[in-house]
């Protein structure tokens, strides 16, 4: 049923282009852009959200008139397959893609593990791609140099609660080597990678760390971390583990009415814990790579309220547009921009401009560090407040003020 | 960690806070791991699917709680189903391995785990999901600080002593229960006396499923659970029984208590990290210090 209704979209869409700008289309050749991407799976939620970010840009570009080189015009195309979520099959398809079906340009996959399988393969073939779900610094500093990223990378995950905290300790006349940090990360490669950011940022600001713990990957109970907590009063929070880590620091944290003043968790959003523990979740600083009421305007899709506004009008099941839809359109937007400056169909060519992009769009400022990931975009950190998530750091974009201290429940 | 030990010294209400905790949680752990030292005991079978019955249960308390009723009226509805799976099971798989060599009993079993892991996934996603209780946590000030009880976690540990006596006097004096302890004695003796031993059999693994069912209600409500979150349980169980042995539910419940206090110090004064390790590592003294104990009486056979 769910496949018929798609079709049934598909065909109107294509009748109603048709219908107006069949002129246009006619005389566009196609770029196509290849993806290897999760359709099934464990990441197949989020593989979805982002193809349907992918598929909203191509759209709104072929609608705009797509790329023009010299005299021609080009429309995107993408070409999917289906990397089952697991990374040995990322790159199989990748191989495939560029030997059997000739693709020269890609979109990443979904995830840090696949795309850390796909890097490689873009490095052998000399073929340019670029991502938007892959957030591991592991994959910005091997010196890959066809590999380029819109999203902030996970050290930056957390890394501005620390700033924040740093900056609320000197308003309220404290000095920085006072301000004691709490620390609880799972032992995995994305959490500890926000540590790393969250270290790095507690020794720029002259922090003080009090506790480090590391979770392990199954332990469903952190009591004997929060009851240190609580003993030693820190004055900023910050754990990560994915949204089991979330879960079990909500629920834990009311069960020991801890009363840090700023808690910072990754994954809230992942965890529901709006719904499921909506004392406890108020005043909780969440980050997040793009939320729809940030400040940001661009060409394409005007601002992000406006992204917001066109994404519900082509997924009517959509309540809340996920970042993972809109750093992927931005991926979309940013070979457009590349093809047209380089003005050439030459990888190297449209390689060396996606390396020159300087770009506004409505998820943000896009422009890369040599190692090929997103400089010119903070990481967003929001604030439940009254059961909302609302934008309170980066002080620039920020639609609301920082409540603090948090209220304990 | 010498801070963290130092921080015991100084400020000996977190103490209390710990003992508590783990006290509490040590409460839920025996329940699980006494079904296990029955099904072990009477039948031979090291069940290996322990941790999905607790975590199938705790789904029982998701699921009523999403519509809306409390969660704690799911542990009738737990105890129940769960109890009917079980002898399902016993009747489909079990049964065929019972007097099979450890290994397939094994292997059925951790079969069993897989499938009824991804039959969850299959079922509820695999989302982390919790059941909400809605009871308050109390501060109570003490020794120059305050420690906090949840009332789910006290009452948990209330229902958890009354399941538990209801288990003991259920073997003491029940028909059915003295069947089960004579053919955990010689299952051969009691099948010779006119007792059943099919029956018992299946009757003792139901009743462990619903054993675990009860513990997973808990679970749902003071921790997370997930359809990939059994095999803490399970080896928290295993590590239980074996530190124990199965013929004594004292014995289990002592354990229970002391792996979960154990847990908790462990993961204050070694960082969360090593909390699991903490408990492994004491086993491992058990066992060592059990075979210098039992050397004095081995003899060898030549």
């Amino acid at each position: 049923m769910r496949h018929l209704k798609k079709w049934t979209l598909a065909a109107a869409t294509t009748v109603a282009m048709m219908g107006t700008s069949s002129i246009a289309y006619a005389a566009c050749d196609e770029i196509i852009l290849g993806s290897a991407i999760s359709f099934t799976g464990k990441y197949s939620t989020n593989g979805i959200h982002a193809k349907n970010g992918y598929d909203l840009a191509v759209k709104k570009i072929n609608d705009m008139g797509g790329v023009k080189i010299g005299d021609n015009c080009y429309n995107f195309k993408v070409k999917y397959y289906d990397d089952e979520s697991t990374p040995a099959r990322t790159a199989q398809l990748l191989e495939r893609l560029i030997k059997q079906d000739g693709v020269k340009y890609f979109l990443g996959p979904y995830s840090s593990a696949t795309t850390k399988a796909a890097a490689p393969i873009m490095e052998k073939y000399k073929i340019p791609m670029i991502e938007a779900e892959g957030a591991s610094r592991s994959l910005f500093n091997k010196g890959y140099k066809y590999l380029f990223a819109v999203l902030s990378t996970s050290e930056q995950y957390l890394a501005s609660s620390v700033a924040l905290a740093a900056e609320i300790a000197k308003k309220n006349g404290k000095k920085p080597g006072d301000v004691k940090v709490a620390m609880a990360f799972e032992n995995d490669p994305f959490s500890l990678d926000v540590r790393a950011g969250v270290l790095d940022d507690v020794k720029k600001h002259g922090l003080k760390v009090v506790i480090d713990d590391k979770l392990p990957r199954d332990l469903s109970d952190m009591s004997a971390t929060l009851t240190k907590v609580k003993a030693l009063k820190p004055d900023l929070l910050v754990i990560s583990g994915h949204s089991k880590g979330a879960a079990t620091a909500f629920r834990q944290l009311g069960e020991l009415k801890i009363d840090t003043p700023m808690i910072a968790i990754t994954h809230c959003e992942a965890a529901k814990v709006t719904s499921k523990f909506p004392k406890v979740a108020n005043g909780v600083l969440c980050p997040t790579q793009w939320a729809e009421t940030l400040s940001y305007k661009g060409p394409y899709f005007g601002t992000a309220a406006e992204y917001d506004k066109a994404f519900k009008a082509a997924y009517k099941d959509y309540k809340n547009v996920p970042y993972q839809s809109a750093q992927a359109s931005a991926a979309v937007l940013v070979w457009h921009d590349a093809l047209k400056r380089a003005q050439s169909l030459d990888p190297d060519k449209v390689r060396d401009a996606i390396a020159a992009t300087d770009l506004k769009t409505f998820y943000g400022s896009i422009k890369f560090s040599k190692a090929g990931n997103n400089v010119a975009k903070p990481m967003v950190l929001r604030q439940i407040q009254d059961g909302k998530y609302n934008v309170v750091a980066p002080s620039e974009w920020a639609s609301h003020k920082v409540e603090y201290p948090r209220k304990a429940q | 960690m010498l801070d963290n030990l130092n921080l015991l010294v100084i400020a000996p209400f977190l103490n209390v806070q710990l003992l508590l905790d783990g006290l509490f949680i040590g409460a839920i752990f025996a329940l699980a791991a006494y079904g296990l030292a029955l099904v072990w005991g009477v039948m031979n079978v090291k069940n290996l699917c322990q941790g999905e019955y607790v975590i199938m249960g705790g789904y029982f308390a998701w699921y009523i709680g999403s519509k809306g009723i409390h969660p704690m009226f799911a542990m009738p509805v737990a105890i129940v189903g769960m109890f009917g799976f079980g002898w399902f099971i016993y009747k489909i798989i079990i049964s065929r391995v019972v007097e099979k060599d450890m290994f397939t009993s094994l292997l059925a079993t951790f079969g069993l785990a897989i499938v009824i892991q991804q039959g969850l996934n299959l079922a509820f996603g695999p989302e982390v999901q919790v059941a909400n209780s809605g009871y308050p946590t109390h501060t109570i000030p003490m020794l120059g600080g305050s420690i906090t009880v949840a009332e789910i976690k006290f009452y948990s540990f209330l229902i958890c002593c009354a399941l538990a006596g209801a288990v003991i006097f259920f073997m003491k004096t029940s028909r059915m229960g003295q069947a089960i302890r004579a053919t955990s004695q010689d299952a051969r003796a009691a099948k010779v006396m006119g007792i059943d031993t099919e029956q018992v059999f299946a009757f003792t693994y139901a009743l462990n499923a619903a054993i675990c069912g009860a513990a997973g209600v808990l679970i749902s409500m003071i921790w997370v659970i997930q359809p990939f979150y059994g095999i803490t349980h399970s080896i928290r169980a295993f590590v239980i029984v074996t530190a124990a042995g199965f013929g004594n539910l004292v014995g289990v419940i002592m354990a229970a208590f002391g792996l979960g206090v154990a847990e908790q110090y462990g993961g204050f004064v070694f960082g969360a990290e090593m909390q699991q390790a903490t408990v492994v590592g004491m086993l491992l003294l058990v066992l060592i210090w059990r075979q210098v104990q039992m050397s004095r009486y081995r003899q060898a056979v030549q």
